[in-house]
C-alpha cells in the first residue's frame, strides 16, 4: 500500500486473498456475452451463482464463463424460504462445484425478498457446524450481524435496500454501526443502483460490495461494470484516507492567518 | 452404399437438412422451391422447441438493451412474414392463424410501469412505434385484463402465429415441392477430407448429401462439436377457453417477472414461459407451473376458470449473444441454421431466405450478415 494508490491493499475473505473488492452476481444479464463483458470490466474475482437456477454439468453455461476468466464461484441459496432448503441447497452446491463456500440467502417473502433473520441464523449455525465458509445475507441489523459473527460466519452481508430495487443505502447509519463493530469482513449486498451507492458503502467502512442488477440491467452493462469497479476503489481509498469532519460553516482552504 | 441407405432415399440429395423444426423446414421448403433436391432428417418434425413455442412475432415489444442487431434481424423477418405466410397458406392449403393486432404490454405495479416507460423511451429512440396507454385504455382493448393494472404499451406492428400449424404447413408445402422426409434420428455428420459431407443415422444408415444444413436446435452442438449452442429450458402451458377471451397478444410484467398470454382463433391460450439454464431437464415442475399461473392470473384473473389443457417443455437453442447461427459452419459443405433462442418462429422467413441464398448463390439479406457463425471462431 502506497500513499498514492491502493496497490497492496488486500481483501481477505474466508482465508483467501482478493485484490478486487467488487463481488458480482450473474442474474439479469440479457445474454452470456454481455455478462462476460461486464464481468471482465468489473475486475471481479468472486461471483455468485444461483444454484437453484443452474445445472452445474450443462455446457456453455455461466459457470464456463467464470472458469474461463478464473473467477471464484460463490454459490448462493437464492429462492430458499426455510433453513432446511438452504442447507440442502448448500450441500448440493458443495458436491457439484467442489467448494465449501456459500452465500446464505433465506428469503422471508416474495414481494420484498427481505431476508428472514431467524431462518438465516438457524441455517448459518448448521452450515458452520458442517464445515462451510458461510456468508449470510441479512437486513441492516447490527445485533444480528454480531450474532452471526459469533456463530462462526466468515463475513456478514447486510443489505443497502431490497434486492433489485436500486434504492441505494437506505440506512447508512446502521451499515456504519455494523462495519464498526464487526471483526469479520462486511460486504454490502443488495440495493446498489449506481456508482455513488457503491462508493458510499466503502466510505461507510464496508470491506466489499456485492451487486448484480445495477450492472446486468443497466442500458450498457459493460460501462456500468467499469463504473462500479472505479467507485469501489474510490470509496475504499477515501475510507483509508480519512474524510474531513463536517462543519456547519465555511472554513477558507487558504487561511488568512498563518497556522 | 445402397446397402446402408434407408429405403426410399434417393442418392445424392443436393441438400440434406438435419432437424425439422420451424427453422429447418422453412429452409427446406424455400430451398426445394428453388429447384434443389432436398431431404429433411427428423424422427418427429416440429417436435422440438417449436412444439413448445408461443409463436410471437414481436421484435418491437421484445427489444432489449444491448441487442440492436437482433432487433434489426427480427424487424426484417417480421417484414417478410406476410409474403411468407401468403405463399405457405397457398401452397399447403392450411390456415396458420396468423394475427396482426399487435402486442399489448401491461404493467401490474408502479415499478413495472416505470420499467415499461423506460422501455418505451428506448423503443422510440430506435424508431419503433409504441403507444402509452392508461390501465383503462388497456382494458378497452382487452376487457378481461385485471382492473388493477397500472397501464401499458401497445406495439401495433407486432404479430403472432400458431407454430404447430406453421410446421405442419411447411411439411406439406415441402413435400409438394418435391422434398423428402427421412423420419429418423441423425447421429452425426460425416466430414470426409475432400468429398461431400453426409448424415449418419442412429439406425446405422447414411444419407449422402451435396451439402448439409444443421438445423437441429439446441442439439446442433452434438452434431457439430464446438458450435456455441446450449439448451435453455422453457415451460409453457396451454389453456382452453371460449373464443375471443383475449384478442391480442398480452405480455406483462408482474412485480418484475415477465409473462405472456397468446390467444389462438379457436380459444386456446398459450401461457409462458420459464427460462431455465438446466441442460436437458425435461421435467414440468410444480414451481414452474405455479409461477406461470400466478403471474398470468395477476394480469388476467379470469384464466383460473379455463381448462388447463397441456403442459410442455421445450429447449430453446441459446447462443452467447442471443443472435442465431446462420451460415457456413466451419466445415466444407456444412451450413448452420440454428441458435434462434426464443425467436425461431419469428426468424424462420429470414433464415430460410439467407440459407437458400447461400445454397443457390443469391444475396444474403443484410440483417442476417450479423448471424455468420464465423463470429465465434478464432
Amino acid at each position: 500500500m502506497t500513499e498514492q494508490d491502493a496497490s497492496g491493499d488486500v481483501f481477505v475473505l474466508g482465508g483467501e486473498k482478493f485484490t478486487s473488492r467488487l463481488i458480482m452476481g450473474t442474474g439479469g444479464a440479457p445474454s452470456l456475452e454481455v455478462l462476460d463483458q461486464a464481468l471482465e470490466a468489473s475486475g471481479t474475482e468472486l461471483t455468485t451463482v444461483a444454484m437453484r437456477r443452474l445445472d452445474p454439468a450443462a455446457r456453455g453455461s455461466v459457470l464456463d464463463l467464470l472458469r474461463a476468466r478464473n473467477i471464484k464461484v460463490l454459490p448462493n441459496t437464492a429462492g430458499c424460504f426455510t433453513a432446511g432448503e438452504a442447507v440442502l441447497t448448500a450441500r448440493l452446491a458443495r458436491e457439484a462445484l467442489e467448494t465449501n463456500w456459500v452465500k446464505l440467502e433465506v428469503i422471508a417473502d416474495e414481494r420484498t425478498l427481505l431476508p428472514d433473520p431467524i431462518e438465516t441464523f438457524d441455517a448459518a449455525e448448521r452450515l458452520v457446524a458442517d464445515g462451510f465458509v458461510v456468508l449470510p445475507y441479512i437486513g441492516d441489523d447490527p445485533a444480528l450481524a454480531r450474532r452471526l459473527e459469533d456463530a462462526g460466519c466468515a463475513a456478514v452481508m447486510p443489505l443497502g435496500a431490497p434486492i433489485g430495487s436500486g434504492l441505494g443505502i437506505r440506512n447508512p447509519h446502521s451499515i456504519e454501526l455494523i462495519a464498526e463493530a464487526a471483526t469479520v469482513p462486511v460486504i454490502l449486498d443488495a440495493g446498489i443502483g449506481t456508482a455513488s451507492d457503491a462508493a458510499l458503502a466503502m466510505e461507510l467502512g464496508c470491506d466489499a460490495v456485492l451487486l448484480a442488477s445495477a450492472v446486468t440491467r443497466a442500458h450498457r452493462p459493460g460501462l456500468m461494470a467499469a463504473a462500479m469497479r472505479q467507485a469501489v476503489t474510490a470509496g475504499r481509498l477515501a475510507r483509508l484516507a480519512g474524510r474531513i469532519p463536517r462543519r456547519r460553516y465555511a472554513e477558507a482552504s487558504s487561511p488568512s492567518r498563518p497556522a | 452404399m445402397s446397402s446402408t441407405r434407408p429405403s426410399g432415399i434417393e442418392p445424392g440429395h443436393d441438400v440434406v437438412i438435419v432437424g425439422g423444426g420451424v427453422a429447418g423446414l422453412a429452409v427446406a421448403w424455400r430451398t426445394a422451391r428453388r429447384g434443389l433436391s432436398v431431404a429433411v432428417v427428423d424422427p418427429a418434425p416440429g417436435g422440438g422447441a417449436t412444439h413448445a413455442a408461443a409463436g410471437m412475432l414481436a421484435p418491437v415489444s421484445e427489444v432489449t438493451y444491448t441487442e440492436e442487431p437482433l432487433l434489426r434481424l427480427g424487424l426484417a423477418s417480421l417484414a417478410a412474414w406476410p409474403a411468407f405466410r401468403a405463399e405457405l397458406e397457398d401452397e399447403s392449403g392450411a390456415e396458420l392463424d396468423y394475427r396482426t393486432e399487435g402486442t399489448l404490454e401491461v404493467a401490474r405495479g408502479a415499478d413495472d410501469m416505470a420499467f415499461l416507460d423506460d422501455l418505451a423511451a428506448f423503443e422510440r429512440t430506435l424508431g419503433l412505434r409504441v403507444e402509452r396507454l392508461t390501465g383503462r385504455e388497456c382494458r378497452s382493448f382487452e376487457p378481461m385484463l385485471s382492473p388493477s393494472l397500472r397501464g401499458g404499451l401497445l406495439a401495433r406492428d407486432d404479430a403472432w402465429v400458431n407454430p404447430r400449424r406453421v410446421v405442419r404447413a411447411l411439411l406439406t408445402a415441402f413435400r409438394k415441392a418435391g422434398g423428402t422426409l427421412v423420419a429418423e434420428r441423425a447421429a452425426g455428420i460425416v466430414l470426409p477430407g475432400g468429398g461431400s459431407p453426409s448424415v449418419r443415422l442412429e439406425s446405422g444408415g447414411t444419407v449422402p448429401a451435396g451439402r448439409v444444413v444443421v438445423a437441429a436446435g439446441s442439439w446442433s452442438a452434438s452434431l457439430l462439436p464446438g458450435l456455441p449452442v446450449r439448451p435453455v429450458k422453457g415451460q409453457i402451458l396451454r389453456l382452453r377457453g371460449p373464443k375471443g377471451f383475449l384478442t391480442r397478444c398480452v405480455r406483462g410484467l408482474v412485480h418484475g417477472s415477465p409473462a405472456y398470454l397468446v390467444p389462438r382463433g379457436d380459444g386456446e391460450i398459450t401461457l409462458g414461459a420459464t427460462s431455465e439454464e438446466l441442460g436437458y431437464d425435461a421435467r414440468v415442475t410444480a414451481g414452474g407451473v405455479y409461477e406461470l399461473l400466478r403471474d398470468a392470473r395477476e394480469l388476467v384473473p379470469g384464466i383460473t376458470e379455463l381448462e388447463l389443457a397441456e403442459t410442455a417443455v421445450g429447449f430453446r437453442p441459446g447462443t452467447p449473444d442471443n443472435l442465431p447461427l446462420i451460415g457456413p459452419a466451419g466445415h466444407p459443405g456444412v451450413l448452420a441454421a440454428t441458435g434462434h433462442g426464443r425467436n425461431g418462429v419469428l426468424l424462420a422467413p429470414i433464415t430460410a431466405e439467407a440459407v437458400a441464398a447461400l445454397l443457390t448463390g443469391g444475396a444474403v439479406p443484410e440483417a442476417a450478415l450479423s448471424c455468420d457463425p464465423g463470429r465465434f471462431r478464432e
